[in-house]
């Protein structure tokens, strides 16, 4: 057991409190800064892309875990910043710039769609969520102007300050440095007022109102919020991919990016970069074990998303609190080794509630 | 007949064809999210099942098309009886937002076995009516299309008798209105509603045998479930007529769509009805007299 003795008051609200997580999350980080000094260019190319991800997976984060407002089609402000970002550097505008911008516009559009989370919530907010990001891929498809419709647009090489990040290694690096940036900006956003509004409208809208949190307006902040991020991650996506298409922003990816904020884990940033991690690792898993299997049967397609399928489908029946929930109960077996209790962590036994009448 | 009417005709003609399909998957769904407040998003893949085994069973057993259409609503039925037993009534009592990604889960189990299974590759089929046509006040409509209509509406009537009249049927209302007050009242809840997921499979089944001989077998079948939500909208949530007239008004603006409307509109269209009407009037047209957030 670890018994907390503080002397000052910033102890009490520092980031990591302990020596030990201070070391163990230093040394992660030195060993994030490493690797590109001794992984292959594909590694490096992999692991850019699960960072993306996790940046993404941290946008949605703040809607769905700290807000508690469903979107199925976050894919389509990936597609919005990956567009803008695009199109903005090929009117000339330096890298640098075009990015923050391209996050903007996202946010813009995350505000407007917010609008009807005021009149909706739910099963209704995820529909509407769902139906938009149809809509936006139908209309990035028919724009050929701006975006090249279905034949697609060449994304511009990045440079900063006359240096090129091209490079695997060098993008690597921007992408390290846009996910951690993001991290503790979230991180720090979630524990002032502004993060505990969104938590208190999860919670309880009406509870909020009365404690005087001006919901609609949090819902749509949340919204932009959420939106703008996922847009910088869909602006860095731009980079990854090269050229830029509609069909690489289906439902299938918002469903992936709900995926990851499940399985991680409802309510925590920590949840939607491991959930990110497992998503974007699982094809990789799949294209393993599929090496180990006969042949007749690796051949099938179908496996990737029944594995998914099946592994989302475990964790909302066996651990609805995410692998996020997974490591807080390993840590507590941890800190209280010989004393853990299971009950700590037990689900009551719960019945039917409607939802009809809130 | 001038030919702007003629147009006219064969577009609403084609509209309530493909209306009823997205009517009777919209009452699936209907079906069983009054009945246990899970919004179904695997019953595109039921759909999707139903019509591969149809197919199997049509094209490779070579089985008559009489024989195959029982045999594949009873399995499917079995098979809805059995996620709903063995799987989501596990969920009972958590937010509705984990029924949602539970059913997502299921759905992405069942399209990957289909393609383990049946392969990837879109195959076809044919019923008695394939290829023939009939001709009535001078527009042509399919066989097919015609048979469609006919079994939506059979379908009804049938579904609405059975809540109306019969003792399981009337169970299953009151399960869906108040569980407890139900199972204090000796109606076995959890059987029943694994009754009503086998009711909506069924349904399930006659939509996807009766799709695929007009699009093609195939997984992207299960996209319907997304224009049936539009349906289902349209017409008032919860709301078993409003889901059928929602589905064939559905049917008919994306026609209309599709040739007064610029290009590129009639894919969307569903989708922006279902976004205009979640915003302007959420209770839809013939939504529930007592009011309720949506």
């Amino acid at each position: 057991m670890r018994f907390d003795y503080h002397t000052q008051y910033r102890q009490g609200f520092a980031l990591l409190p302990h020596t030990s997580d201070r070391v163990l999350y230093g040394l992660l980080i030195a060993l994030l800064l490493a690797v590109p000094f001794f992984a292959s260019t594909y590694l490096l190319g992999e692991l850019g892309y699960v960072l993306i991800l996790c940046i993404a997976a941290m946008g949605l984060m703040v809607l769905t875990g700290f807000t508690g407002q469903v979107s199925l089609g976050h894919a389509s402000f990936v597609a919005i910043g990956a567009y803008a970002h695009a199109w903005l550097m090929t009117q000339g505008l330096p890298f640098a710039l075009s990015l923050p911008l391209a996050a903007l516009i996202s946010a813009g559009a995350g505000l407007v769609v917010g609008i009807p989370a005021i009149r909706v919530s739910g099963l209704y907010l995820a529909m509407v969520t769902l139906a938009f990001s149809i809509v936006v891929e139908q209309v990035i498809g028919l724009w050929r102007g701006v975006t090249g419709g279905f034949m697609g647009m060449l994304v511009p090489n990045p440079d900063l300050l006359g240096l090129s990040l091209s490079s695997p290694r060098a993008f690597y690096y921007v992408c390290l440095f846009f996910t951690l940036a993001v991290l503790l900006v979230l991180l720090n956003l979630m524990r002032s007022g502004i993060g505990r509004s969104f938590v208190g409208v999860r919670d309880s809208e009406a509870a909020a109102y009365a404690l005087g949190i001006p919901v609609k307006r949090v819902k749509v902040g949340a919204f932009g919020l959420s939106a703008g991020v996922t847009g910088l991650a869909g602006a860095l996506m731009a980079h990854h991919i090269g050229y830029l298409t509609p069909d690489a922003f289906t439902l299938l990816l918002s469903l992936d990016l709900v995926l990851m904020v499940v399985i991680g884990g409802m309510g925590s940033l920590r949840g939607a970069i491991l959930g990110a991690i497992l998503i974007s690792l699982l094809p990789r898993a799949v294209a393993a074990l599929k090496a180990l299997l006969p042949d007749a049967m690796a051949r099938q397609s179908g496996m990737e998303i029944f594995v998914a399928g099946a592994v989302l489908a475990f964790f909302v029946l066996f651990e609805p609190m995410g692998l996020n929930g997974r490591w807080l109960k390993l840590r507590a077996l941890w800190e209280s080794f010989p004393l853990y209790r299971r009950d700590t962590f037990r689900r009551q036994k719960s019945y039917m509630r409607s939802e009809r009448n809130r | 007949m001038s030919s702007h009417l003629e147009l006219f005709a064969q577009l609403t003609a084609n509209g309530v064809a493909v209306g009823s399909i997205y009517a009777l998957v919209a009452l699936g769904i209907v079906l069983i999210h009054k009945a246990t407040e899970v919004l179904n998003f695997a019953h595109g893949d039921l759909l999707v099942v139903a019509a591969f085994s149809a197919w199997a069973l049509i094209d490779k057993a070579g089985l008559s098309f009489w024989l195959v259409l029982p045999l594949v609503a009873l399995a499917m039925g079995v098979l809805a009886y059995g996620i709903d037993a063995l799987v989501v009534r596990r969920i009972v009592g958590q937010p509705q937002f984990a029924g949602v990604m539970l059913t997502i889960a299921i759905a992405f189990m069942m399209r990957g076995l289909v393609s383990m299974g049946f392969g990837t590759e879109s195959q076809s089929y044919a019923t008695p009516w394939t290829g023939s046509s009939t001709e009535i006040l001078g527009i042509t409509v399919a066989d097919l299309s015609l048979v469609i209509m006919g079994s939506v509406l059979l379908i009804a009537a049938l579904l609405w008798l059975f809540f109306r009249y019969t003792r399981l049927g009337i169970a299953m209302q009151a399960a869906s209105q108040n569980q407890l007050a139900a199972h204090l009242n000796g109606v076995r809840v959890k059987r029943v509603n694994s009754l009503v997921w086998a009711l909506a499979g069924v349904t399930a089944a006659v939509a996807g045998i009766f799709l695929a001989p007009i699009t093609l077998v195939d997984t992207s079948l299960w996209l319907i479930t997304l224009k049936a939500l539009a349906a289902i909208v349209l017409g008032g949530f919860g709301s078993l007529p409003g889901a059928v007239i929602g589905g064939i008004l559905i049917g008919l603006i994306e026609q209309y769509a599709g040739v007064y409307l610029m290009h590129g509109v009639k894919d969307i269209a569903a989708y922006l009805v279902l976004i205009l009407v979640l915003i302007l009037r959420p209770t839809g047209i013939m939504g529930e007299a007592h009011g309720r957030r949506v």
